[in-house]
């Protein structure tokens, strides 16, 4: 008996040993319950990304200047390697000289550099490792499309959103205001870029709101894009990508005139991934499409 | 297809692809181009030989904007602007100012005619300098910029805003005084459309975005040039309008106060709050001057206060070992733990430091043991594991390896599970006290596995980092470029340690890939500690580091005196970490503010334990503090 008390005694102290190394826990909502039960029976093999894109001139523009990219392998079977996927947008600067050649260049420039780091470790054998780090890889493609933008279409400028993703791991490459969301299995919808435009700083700031903000007369003055300026600095960031979970990227066109929550709820409602895609550009237009709308919708299936 | 040059050298419009004037073009039949000499975003700056003194060189600047309306009558509009200020631009008289010797059109392109100032602007002279410009240097620049700013406000009839003030509009000529090259002259030229970049990104003050030019501005972008001179710190790279998040002395701790909060006020967000005038800005940077002595160049530095806080920390208690305390203790039911250089591993109550049990080993103890059921489990120097009861503190079992373990046991599932300097990770079966399985990896294993979702993480001295999974199997392989020691942590899927290659690494964990690596100034044995989205370490260079996971930018760095080679820890709302000076920090992990600290006599090079509002801290001093977190 006594061992018996000892016993559960002790295993209360392994408990209370957990303690030790601070593990902070907290109770899951039931959204979250529901979204990992969702998975754990959906589970799909292999690993993989679902894609789509759409986009539209807008209904106030002639010449489209964004750009898009999307590429998805996936590689199973005895030697597996994670699911891999590029998805870049990037919108050229409207009022500046060939805009849309330099939201091509950004896009050309940048997916041909990753493209060839990786390409030893994805399609050789044996695989070859990525000597740089994910974050380093980007930011060197950026660097390259910004030194090849300087040289080729001076006085250009364009936005660019890249997402490099490696299994779990979306690696985020970001100058400019056009943005990547994360939308979560529990229905939450992240910014997870932050846009480099002067009104989004004054809210940063506390000096305007968010509703002052989306009509401010300098809402599409950027501090920082490619080809523009002597320097530039990339943001850099690694997040998780959950099974289950979508990664859209859009420019301005879809984001400044539909809002967030309207976003979220085009997503979640749509039969398929196209669809849903479509219906973003649809709204956007709806909106009066004042400018030219992109959209890249991926979800992780694992 | 290639392209053929067809025009012959001489002509006016000699151009290269870019549409520069080539050296040697004749401009206007009296100005000969010998070079460009700046590129701005209108067309390019050239330095020219003025023809019309042909038995001296006479050297010239000129400007080149290119108007690039397309609507004649905006054109039209441009060019008297352009002319209009060009007139009022002549009339100015200072020797912070270049001269003014002429102005014309041709086609869509204005040139202005300057005093050629043979120097260098100040964003060059940043670029080329290393480590910061003394600061009585930034102080005369600084009240003579003042100086032409006041000349230019006090213009009469109306005030003329400068609009424009940053490093690269700034020369130093060869008798070190300043001259203001760019004028806002070239603004006309600029078109407003959407989508368009802010003019002097990292400079301007907020209210120049609201199209409100005032001298207001000029003392703000004083302000941020200043900030930028004694920061190097590139507003440009930065949000706007973030000065006030790199504090100067921060980022270059030889600044005096005072100039820092002269500084400071030029940079207010809002205008009502910086200098009044111009001239109120110069008296305080003369102030600074005459405060600190730097005008007469006597540097004098600044009052460091020492800090106070205490070395009157008493500890709760204290413990003597024979031998200097290397390892990291463990708390179980009440008793803490810990290994010694004296062979002896240590049993004392938590609450009062009373001695229970010692139990000697033949080697000394150096890592962190592990309680299981009614056991506890550590290496030792001796090549043994042992398993020694908590209750009697005699041994139950050993298991022996071929080398000295310096590796801290990690239980699950019934194994434990560490490295051996005879370059194995073992795993062995608690049940039955036999080797499950060892996986050879090449070189001693020091670093301590980290175990979650059935995957062991390690590193080892060859610089390779390991994921195997609960057969031993290798999931995936990492190179680092020198030793691995760190034991490795993982958080939201990514795994983080420390090289003697001086880098944090994080790699997924599933797969292995870098996602980053982030540089320190010396080499690493500290094993990273995760909370809130940063990573904690620190380095061989006296740093303790706070990254963020996600855009791995550092957060804060703190300075020991030493080398950080112990382990931090987190417990509430802060890190604790030795350092080889001999002190425990208490770090708030958010700021990186220094909580309090607790000098012993001998480095620290273990890992505090933190638990119910106490750490415990082994030294080199022989001894282990309980200390009030």
């Amino acid at each position: 008996m006594l061992k018996f008390i000892k016993k559960i005694f002790g295993r209360n102290q392994q408990t209370a040993q957990q303690a030790l190394d601070n593990v902070v826990t907290a109770p899951l909502s039931d959204a979250q319950l529901q979204s990992i039960r969702t998975i754990t029976v959906n589970h799909y093999e292999p690993p993989q990304f679902l894609v789509t894109s759409a986009q539209s001139v807008g209904r106030q523009r002639e010449l489209n200047e964004d750009s898009l990219f999307t590429l998805s392998t996936t590689i199973a079977g005895h030697s597996s390697n994670a699911p891999f996927g590029l998805f870049i947008i990037a919108d050229g600067m409207g009022g500046h000289q060939y805009g849309e050649i330099a939201s091509n260049t950004a896009l050309r420039v940048i997916s041909g550099y990753i493209l060839k780091k990786f390409h030893n470790s994805l399609f050789n054998i044996p695989s070859m490792p990525v000597e740089e780090s994910l974050q380093e890889v980007m930011s060197a493609a950026i660097m390259e499309a910004q030194r090849v933008i300087l040289n080729e279409a001076p006085g250009s400028g364009t936005t660019v959103t890249a997402a490099l993703v490696l299994g779990q791991q979306l690696t985020i490459g970001h100058v400019g205001d056009s943005r990547a969301y994360l939308l979560y299995n529990d229905q939450r919808i992240d910014a997870i870029t932050r846009d480099h435009s002067l009104v989004r700083r004054l809210e940063e700031l506390g000096q305007i709101t968010a509703a002052e903000a989306a009509v401010h007369p300098q809402r599409n003055v950027l501090y920082r894009a490619l080809g523009q300026g002597e320097t530039l600095d990339p943001d850099l960031s690694t997040v998780p990508f959950p099974v289950g979970s979508y990664l859209l990227i859009c420019s301005d066109g879809l984001w400044g005139v539909v809002p967030d929550d309207e976003i979220k709820k085009i997503i979640f409602e749509a039969p398929t991934l196209q669809r849903a895609c479509q219906n973003l550009v649809s709204a956007a237009n709806a909106a009066g499409g004042p400018d030219n709308i992109s959209a890249i919708l991926v979800q992780s299936l694992g | 297809m290639e392209t053929q040059r067809i025009d012959g050298p001489g002509n006016v419009e000699d151009r290269s692809e870019i549409g520069q004037l080539n050296s040697g073009t004749n401009l206007g039949n009296r100005y000969l181009i010998q070079e460009v000499i700046g590129v701005g975003g209108m067309g390019s700056v050239y330095r020219a030989r003025d023809l019309h003194f042909p038995n001296v060189v006479k050297l010239v600047a000129v400007k080149e904007m290119i108007n690039q309306a397309p609507d004649p009558l905006v054109r039209q509009t441009i060019v008297q602007n352009f002319e209009r200020e060009a007139n009022i631009l002549a009339t100015l008289s200072h020797p912070s100012i270049p001269r003014i010797y002429d102005y014309f059109t041709l086609d869509n392109r204005s040139y202005l005619v300057l005093e050629f100032v043979n120097g260098k602007d100040l964003e060059v002279i940043l670029s080329q300098s290393e480590g910061h410009i003394a600061e009585e240097q930034v102080l005369a620049w600084g009240i003579e910029l003042c100086d032409v700013l006041a000349f230019l406000h006090g213009h009469k009839p109306d005030p003329i805003v400068f609009r424009d003030m940053k490093p690269s509009n700034v020369m130093i000529n060869q008798h070190n005084h300043i001259v203001l090259v760019d004028f806002g002259i070239a603004k006309s030229f600029q078109s407003g459309q959407k989508g368009t970049m802010i003019g002097t990104e990292g400079y301007s003050p907020p209210e120049q975005y609201r199209g409100e030019a005032t001298a207001q501005a000029d003392i703000y972008a004083l302000g941020a040039t200043l900030h930028h001179l004694l920061t190097r710190r590139d507003p440009r790279l930065e949000p706007p309008f973030s000065f006030a998040e790199r504090p100067i002395r921060k980022m270059n701790p030889n600044v005096s106060m005072e100039f820092e909060t002269v500084v400071n006020t030029a940079l207010q967000y809002n205008a009502e709050d910086r200098y009044k005038t111009i001239e109120d800005f110069k008296e305080a940077l003369v102030n600074v001057g005459r405060k600190t002595g730097l005008l007469n160049r006597i540097n004098i530095s600044s009052p460091t206060s020492k800090s106070v806080l205490n070395n009157d920390i008493k500890p709760v208690w204290a413990f003597q070992c024979e031998d200097e305390l290397r390892g990291t203790p463990v708390l179980h039911n009440g008793v803490v733990y810990i290994g010694c250089y004296d062979n002896n591993l240590y049993a004392l109550s938590a609450s009062s430091g009373e001695f229970q049990w010692k139990y000697p080993a033949d080697g000394g103890i150096v890592s962190r043991p592990a309680v299981y059921d009614d056991a506890i489990y550590f290496g030792s120097e001796d090549h043994r594991l042992h398993a020694v009861s908590i209750r009697t503190g005699k041994l139950v079992w050993s298991y022996y390896t071929e080398g000295r373990i310096r590796s801290s046991p990690r239980i699950s599932d019934n194994h434990v599970f560490f490295g051996s300097d005879d370059t194995c990770l073992h795993a062995v079966n608690i049940a039955t006290n036999r080797e499950a399985w060892k996986a050879e990896t090449g070189s001693e294993v020091r670093s301590s596995p980290f175990i979650v979702n059935e995957m062991i993480y390690f590193g080892n001295e060859i610089g390779d980092f390991f994921a195997l999974d609960y057969r031993g199997n290798i999931k995936w392989r990492f190179k680092a470029k020198r030793s691995i020691t760190s034991s490795p942590c993982v958080y939201d899927n990514v795994v983080y340690f420390t090289s003697m290659d001086s880098h944090l690494y994080a790699l997924d964990a599933k797969s292995g890939w870098l996602i980053w690596r982030f540089r320190m100034d010396k080499p690493s044995i500290v094993s990273p500690a995760a909370v809130d989205n940063l990573v904690i370490a620190g380095s061989a260079d006296g740093h303790i580091y706070a990254v963020d996971v996600k855009a791995a930018r550092e957060v804060w760095r703190f300075k020991t005196e030493h080398q950080v080679n112990g382990s931090p820890v987190i417990y509430k709302d802060c890190v604790y970490c030795g350092s080889v000076d001999g002190y425990l920090y208490c770090i708030e992990y958010k700021t990186g503010r220094l909580r309090w600290k607790f000098e012993t006599k001998g480095p620290i090079t273990g890992t505090p334990l933190v638990y119910d509002e106490i750490v415990y801290v082994g030294s080199h001093d022989h001894f282990i503090y309980a200390l009030l977190a």
